[in-house]
């Protein structure tokens, strides 16, 4: 945690579903707890951050706004950039333009990251983004060395090797997967690492297993359980309850093990909250937690 | 149930927001459907491996596959590739070697075919509708990608024809930046203007893109259209795939929403993981006695009390839905002890999802 806290900029992505916004925002609580200046960032018309952690900076990164922002950077002059923002031509080439909103968005992100911001003047120690699930964040995280590729030259080109090469350095940026301790979200979790490395051959900082049920009951305490005979429909059913429960801790904790097996960065596991709705309270534990356990 | 939702259907689109057990859901459907006699094929385009983990193949390609499940009929599998399916568009619709070969060679059309997130789902149903005409199925299921927006894949056809009938096409269309003339003054600033913020190479590459593309605009305008008319088409299927959380719930609602505004035909709603309504009453007393152990009984009411209120919750997110949907079905299956992920537990779904 030591070292995924002094990072500039933590992407947290992981299979559709498995918390990733919690983490995110965990995180950024651990952060703001260690007096660090942080900036939560949500991306993909996601607006869901500022209602969960009132008390932090939190953005909602909209690639159309990213877009404008960007031209005025590029082009110094806010009246060029209205002139081209504003035709219909350059709507279309960038409507068609593949993988620009990735890019710009990537931008938008990188740039909060900055401690000289180029499209703002607040400026962050750490910038963490609920990123998209796996294979789009696989692509957001492509798309800088893809424009340096394709536009060798110009400013395009190299202000995304720039922030390509902000990506690759480690102690610039952090990596963080969300899962949770099924089969699915543990085999996309192993998966994605390794694309991770293959393609853009960056690393996972860290593993988070989401909504882990604790292992309540020792072995002798689950035979007496289920040696239990009689009783009511309700007492039948809290019986059937615990033992369901026991059954789950015991394959989840299963899929634990096989990720720390198969996995190169480490894991840490958060607990199951048994609350319906995610509260501050239960968000601020969560957060603690966190913090210990990575 | 989800066989009468089915019945003379040949296409069913699982459509739902992420971590929802769409995979799977679909999965399970293809299953139950190929066992009931049907010739099935189920196409994802996950590349997570999900589908096949299910399945028990190790891997998918971009060639349908036979599941050896002991059915009736046939189970049918497939990974769509849609770099791949991209090209073979490329390749079928270019009117000579010469315009093939400068669009897959061209950097821009590589990596649109490769990393944008929407022509991925734009394959997806352009592969779902070159196998429906081919005919060789009763029924094809298709796990729409884990986007978001789950709407993306459904706007995906007509975000292409809508960019083919755009005038930027158009214009490029025209022999070489003639066309552009028609724009009048403003476009040679606004081309100045973007060669500094782009540098020429990157705009002489999407300028030869599009002219080679504008080659081809027909051949994909048809073919955006015939697969709108497929999505819209009485022999389709929307399934909804939630799960009771709230925000799960909350999404399916509005999508079955979207769903109707776009005139598509919603079969029903698939709930997944729903936790069972527990009797009433306290089970503590006769629980101490039971077990004669006070921190033991101590424990098990905890548990239970936990899965009591979330089940609550889950019948709270259900209810919600169910009014929004009106008349339409809603099927439940229950969470089960183990993780489905292999063909017994997609068997053990089937007499939740077809009663």
């Amino acid at each position: 945690m030591a070292s995924i806290l002094d990072k500039r900029l933590v992407l947290v992505t992981g299979k559709g579903g498995v918390g990733k916004t919690t983490v995110a925002a965990a995180l950024g609580l651990a952060a703001a707890r260690r007096g660090k200046r942080v900036v939560v960032c949500e991306v993909a018309g996601r607006d869901r951050m500022a209602e969960l952690v009132p008390e932090l900076t939190t953005v909602s990164v909209d690639p159309e706004q990213a877009k404008q922002e960007w031209l005025r950077y590029q082009l110094k002059s806010r009246t060029l950039a209205g002139v081209l923002g504003g035709s219909r031509l350059f709507q279309y080439l960038t409507a068609a333009a593949p993988g620009l909103s990735e890019l710009v968005t990537m931008g938008k992100v990188w740039d909060l990251a900055q401690l000289e911001r180029r499209t703002g003047s607040d400026v962050f120690d750490l910038a963490i983004v609920d990123a998209p699930s796996t294979g789009h964040a696989l692509a957001m995280l492509r798309s800088p060395s893809t424009f340096a590729a394709v536009a060798r030259v110009g400013p395009v080109g190299r202000h995304a090797a720039t922030i390509d090469r902000s990506l690759r350095d480690p102690a610039h940026t952090g990596v963080l997967t969300v899962a949770l301790p099924e089969e699915m979200p543990v085999n996309e979790t192993v998966e994605f690492e390794r694309a991770l490395g293959r393609e853009l051959d960056m690393a996972v900082d860290a593993i988070v297993v989401n909504a882990v049920h604790p292992a309540r009951f020792r072995s002798p305490e689950v035979d007496r359980l289920r040696n239990v005979s009689g009783g009511s429909a309700v007492t039948q059913a809290a019986l059937a309850a615990a033992l369901s429960e026991h059954k789950r801790a015991r394959a989840e904790h299963g899929q634990v093990r096989r990720l720390r097996r198969a996995a190169t960065a480490p894991v840490a596991t958060l607990p199951r909250v048994f609350e319906p709705e995610l509260g501050v309270d239960e968000l601020e534990r969560l957060s603690v937690e966190l913090e210990r356990r990575l | 149930m989800i066989g009468d939702w089915l019945e003379r259907k040949e296409v069913c689109i699982c459509a739902g927001s992420g971590g929802v057990g769409k995979t799977t859901t679909s999965a399970a459907i293809a299953l139950g459907m190929a066992a009931r006699g049907k010739k099935v094929v189920v196409l994802t385009i996950d590349p997570a491996k999900r589908l096949a983990n299910s399945l028990g193949l190790p891997e998918l390609g971009n060639e349908e596959r036979l599941v050896k499940a002991d059915v009736k009929g046939e189970l049918w599998a497939m990974m769509l590739d849609p770099k791949r399916t991209f090209d073979e568009i490329v390749e079928w619709h270019a009117p000579d070697e010469r315009t093939r070969d400068a669009i897959l060679s061209n950097r821009i059309y590589q990596e649109l075919s490769n990393a944008v997130a929407g022509s991925q789902e734009y394959m997806a149903m352009e592969k779902l509708h070159e196998l429906h005409q081919e005919g060789r199925y009763d029924l094809l299921v298709l796990d729409t990608p884990p986007t978001r927006n789950a709407l993306d894949f459904i706007d995906a056809p007509k975000k292409l024809a809508a960019f083919i009938d755009s005038r930027a096409l158009q214009l490029f269309a025209a022999p070489g930046l003639a066309g552009l003339k028609v724009l009048g003054r403003g476009s040679g600033m606004v081309f100045s203007v973007l060669k500094r913020a782009t540098g020429i190479d990157l705009l002489e590459d999407m300028s030869a893109f599009f002219a080679s593309f504008a080659t081809m605009t027909e051949g994909f305008r048809e073919r955006a259209e015939r697969v709108n008319a497929l999505l819209a088409d009485s022999r389709s299927a929307f399934v909804l795939v939630t799960s009771p959380r709230a925000d799960a719930v909350e999404e399916a609602g509005w999508f079955h929403h979207r769903l109707l505004d776009a005139g598509l035909p919603f079969a029903g709603v698939v709930a997944n993981r729903v936790r069972p309504a527990a009797p009433k009453g306290d089970p503590a007393e006769e629980l101490r006695r039971l077990l004669g152990d006070e921190a033991l009984a101590r424990k098990v009411i905890r548990t239970f009390e936990e899965e009591r209120r979330l089940a609550a919750q889950d019948r709270r997110n259900l209810a919600d839905l169910k009014k929004r949907l009106g008349r339409k079905p809603m099927i439940e299956v229950p969470h089960l002890d183990d993780d489905v992920h292999d063909l017994p537990g997609l068997r053990r779904m089937d007499e939740y999802l077809f009663g």
